[in-house]
């Protein structure tokens, strides 16, 4: 059924099987986990999952264990999309030939390491070649699972073990990149973003991204307690929290034009409800040193950005 | 039953890629670089005819191509690619991926130099660089035999004993671009002769043992971590494949032969007037063309001369190495590819080490050679053998390894 | 965990995986454990969505929750989560 179609409540979810299992030896409270666990809730049917090197690729895959319910590969890091491009073709050819009988949903996953950075040339070509797959992001801004160190996703600021916050230099200074600005230029049919503590609208878009008949891009943002070092059992507040600051806003994207999704839209139809930048970074370890007198210019910096980057966004969903 | 063929004029990469067409391919996934462009571009006008039932993958770069291969090797189908220096040092980490998935990919590789500086021309330091990589490789010596190996490496790879990918080697521009007479077999036969793909029957986490490929009727995780406690375990496996690979590449030959009469040696090793050879030049690839003519020479004059063409470099042929040249006295290997630092090339190494242990040792010499598709003309060749007839009557070289047509 | 780990011959070729995880007791890496009041629980079902480790499941035929403990790794996010403050994070022992 297609998600118009799909009307579910967390009984529902509940009641369906997990993919993604228990005995995974993610850190506790760890925001890609949830994630991962909640988009293999969300399949439609038979589906290959193809994923790059990272965290949640060795917690669930360390043999002779494994925590997949379903087909599942893993070759190397920066290639994830080029998995997904070769399953695909795979899958079209043997179909012709009668080999398969019916379609199989493809979901590649990659961390922000495995899509900002060594990833991206991958993701790009088959995205321009058109494969039907759904690319999904687990953004926990960093190369977490080598020991915290920058990506091209860390925000400005943020003290990881190759920009540590230092006497000299205060953490990244370079800004996170735009990756579904990119994803965007490649005039893609669908493009979202979510993150776990709106689980009901991550799941959603998971089904609109494996509907898309071609590659659908989703960015879902999933806080790591250990990198960020923040208390495990607030993961999905700082979530939420990134939503109602707009450090993070939810949208989705179709053939090029963009709404709000309703958290999101909350904030910007009660804009006295936004959150101010401070209160995200508050409690996060990571920035902590931007809360000293030389530093505080970066917070500021930051709110600014935030800000005018959260206009835009709302000029651009206002066209669509 | 002998197959139907015909006489048709086409260089190394055209008959590479015609022989990909008859092997009912189900996925091509590649990059272009010279001099293996003509191999896609013939298989593109193919795919675009309709002439084959192939998808077709434009890859951003050779690491996808040889991913999206491995990928769908893994998913059940036939996979073919081609590349060539740069673009196969490229693919580096995926070729040592591919051999540990046991997914029986099968990569025509148009020997070309490594940068720097860039050198668009014929040598074999590309492959050799990957031959601790887990991937069977088999050199050509022509255009005949580039197209007969393809069909063979299906074959051998596929088989559930061996299991792995297959490099099939032809030299840069000499093979690749060269126009010969190629006799091909009809449709037929070859699908008859390689069959369908069969699989590895492995047990899952659900405890059922099934094909070995991704199937969501039997799910199954591959590609996992391998702590210290297993990782050497599935080396180990692989090294096996290794094994029975140096008997299915004979079997593969002998069956090959009975359809097409052509044999190339006996698969692993193409001995050339070796039976009562004094002196012989070990090689890999088109120079035994070259070689062979010398020798009609040579022998024409007396001297008891012959060349070993290494056709199958990985698995290491040992046993029919040390039997065909137990009996020479002085024996020149050359490498058409260099191992900066190293006691001479990487054949010369592997030829040497493997006769360490024979009774009576020949004394054998390395010679460097057509780097960068520098030319080795047959003077140079025939001098050769003259310097081992010297070396042969005193048991002594002067110098192991020697550059062959380099200005000093 | 077997005490005797297989050789070369007898495991599956290039690695594929035997067992599920499920096999795998998270369970002892907890530090803190949930403590649940059955009465202020609404069964909204939000702990269930949001346990990264699939611990809490929903009963349909008990209609109630259950907190699998073997798995539970005393993250705390059903205890942050939970919109009655029915569940709180106590050290094994003091759950009285």
């Amino acid at each position: 059924m297609t998600t118009q179609e799909w009307k579910f409540t967390a009984k529902d979810i509940a009641n369906k099987p997990d993919l993604f299992l228990s005995g995974h030896r993610a850190c506790a409270g760890c925001g890609p986990a949830a994630v991962l666990r909640l988009i293999m809730k969300a399949t439609r049917g038979p589906t290959i999952v193809t994923q790059a090197t990272g965290c949640m690729e060795i917690v669930g895959s360390i043999y002779p264990y494994t925590s997949w319910g379903l087909p599942w590969l893993h070759t190397a890091f920066e290639n994830a999309a080029a998995n997904a491009s070769g399953i695909d073709a795979a899958l079209k050819a043997l179909e012709r030939k009668g080999k398969v009988k019916e379609h199989i949903d493809i979901i590649a996953l990659a961390g922000d390491g495995g899509t900002y950075d060594i990833g991206i040339q991958a993701l790009s070509g088959a995205v321009e070649r058109g494969h039907d797959f759904l690319f999904v992001l687990y953004d926990n801004e960093g190369y977490m699972n080598t020991g915290i160190q920058r990506s091209g996703g860390t925000p400005t600021g943020a003290a990881t073990t190759t920009t540590p916050a230092g006497s000299k230099i205060p953490g990244k200074l370079e800004k996170k990149k735009p990756i579904t600005e990119i994803m965007l230029a490649h005039d893609m049919e669908y493009v979202a973003t979510a993150t776990p503590y709106y689980w009901k609208d991550m799941m959603t878009k998971v089904r609109r991204g494996l509907e898309v008949n071609g590659p659908a891009f989703l960015h879902i943002f999933a806080p790591c307690p250990r990198g960020w070092r923040t208390e495990p059992a607030k993961t999905m507040e700082y979530s939420k929290l990134s939503v109602e600051s707009c450090v993070f806003p939810v949208w989705e994207a179709v053939n090029g034009n963009r709404q709000l999704s309703t958290p999101s839209k909350l904030i910007a139809l009660a804009p006295q409800k936004k959150k101010s930048v401070t209160d995200y970074l508050a409690g996060q370890g990571r920035f902590r040193h931007l809360f000293t007198p030389q530093n505080k210019h970066i917070i500021d910096e930051m709110q600014r950005f935030t800000d005018e980057r959260w206009e835009r966004l709302l000029l651009k969903c206002e066209k669509a | 039953m002998k197959a139907k063929q015909e006489t048709i004029p086409l260089n190394g990469d055209e008959a590479v890629a015609l022989a990909v067409k008859q092997c009912d391919v189900d996925v091509v996934a590649a990059y272009p670089i010279t001099p293996q462009t003509i191999i896609v571009e013939k298989y593109s006008e193919y795919v675009a005819n309709g002439e084959v039932q192939t998808e077709f993958v434009c890859t951003e770069s050779e690491h996808s191509a040889m991913t999206a291969c491995l990928a769908a090797a893994v998913t059940g189908a036939r996979t073919f690619t081609a590349s060539a220096s740069a673009g196969l040092a490229l693919m580096h980490e995926m070729l040592f991926v591919t051999s540990g998935f046991r997914a029986p990919v099968v990569m025509a590789v148009a020997n070309r130099a490594l940068s720097a500086p860039l050198n668009i021309h014929g040598d074999q330091s590309d492959s050799m660089a990957e031959r601790d990589s887990g991937w069977i490789h088999v050199y050509a010596e022509n255009a005949q035999e580039a197209y007969d190996n393809i069909i063979q490496a299906f074959k051998i790879g596929e088989d559930i004993d061996v299991s792995l990918p297959v490099i099939v080697g032809l030299d840069g521009f000499t093979i690749s671009h060269t126009l010969e007479n190629v006799n091909v077999l009809d449709d037929q036969s070859i699908k008859q002769f390689i069959g369908e793909r069969p699989f590895v029957m492995v047990t899952t986490q659900e405890g059922k043992t099934v094909p070995f490929k991704l199937d969501p009727a039997n799910p199954m995780t591959l590609g996992p971590n391998a702590l210290p406690n297993y990782y050497f375990e599935f080396k180990r496996q692989q090294e096996e494949g290794m094994r029975n690979a140096l008997r299915k590449i004979q079997e593969v030959n002998s069956e090959y032969a009975k359809i097409s009469g052509r044999n190339y040696g006996n698969g692993l090793i193409d001995a050339y007037e070796l039976d009562d050879a004094e002196i012989a030049i070990v090689c890999v690839g088109s120079v035994a063309g070259t070689l062979k003519v010398i020798v009609d020479e040579l022998r024409q004059e007396g001297m008891k001369v012959g060349v070993l063409r290494l056709r199958t470099f990985r698995p290491f042929p040992l046993e029919e190495l040390r039997n065909a040249l137990k009996e020479v006295k002085a024996l020149a290997v050359m490498d058409k590819s260099m191992s900066f630092g190293g006691f001479g090339g990487a054949v010369f190494s592997e030829v040497r080490s493997a006769l360490y242990e024979v009774n009576q040792r020949p004394t054998i010499v390395n010679y460097i050679f057509g780097l960068g598709g520098r030319d080795t003309n047959p003077h140079e060749l025939r001098k050769i053998f003259e310097d081992l007839a010297r070396i042969a009557k005193t048991g002594r070289a002067e110098m192991s390894v020697q550059y062959l047509g380099l200005r000093e | 965990m077997s005490t005797k780990e297989k050789g070369w011959r007898e495991i599956p070729i290039a690695g594929v995986c035997t067992k599920s995880s499920i096999g795998f007791m998270t369970g002892d890496w907890k530090t803190y454990m949930p403590v649940r009041d059955l009465e202020k629980c609404t069964t909204c079902l939000t702990c269930v969505m949001l346990c990264p480790e699939g611990a809490i499941k929903w009963r349909p035929d008990m209609a109630k929750i259950e907190f699998d403990f073997s798995f539970c790794k005393g993250c705390g996010i059903c205890a942050n989560e939970c919109p009655t403050k029915a569940i709180t994070m106590k050290m094994p022992g003091e759950e009285e």
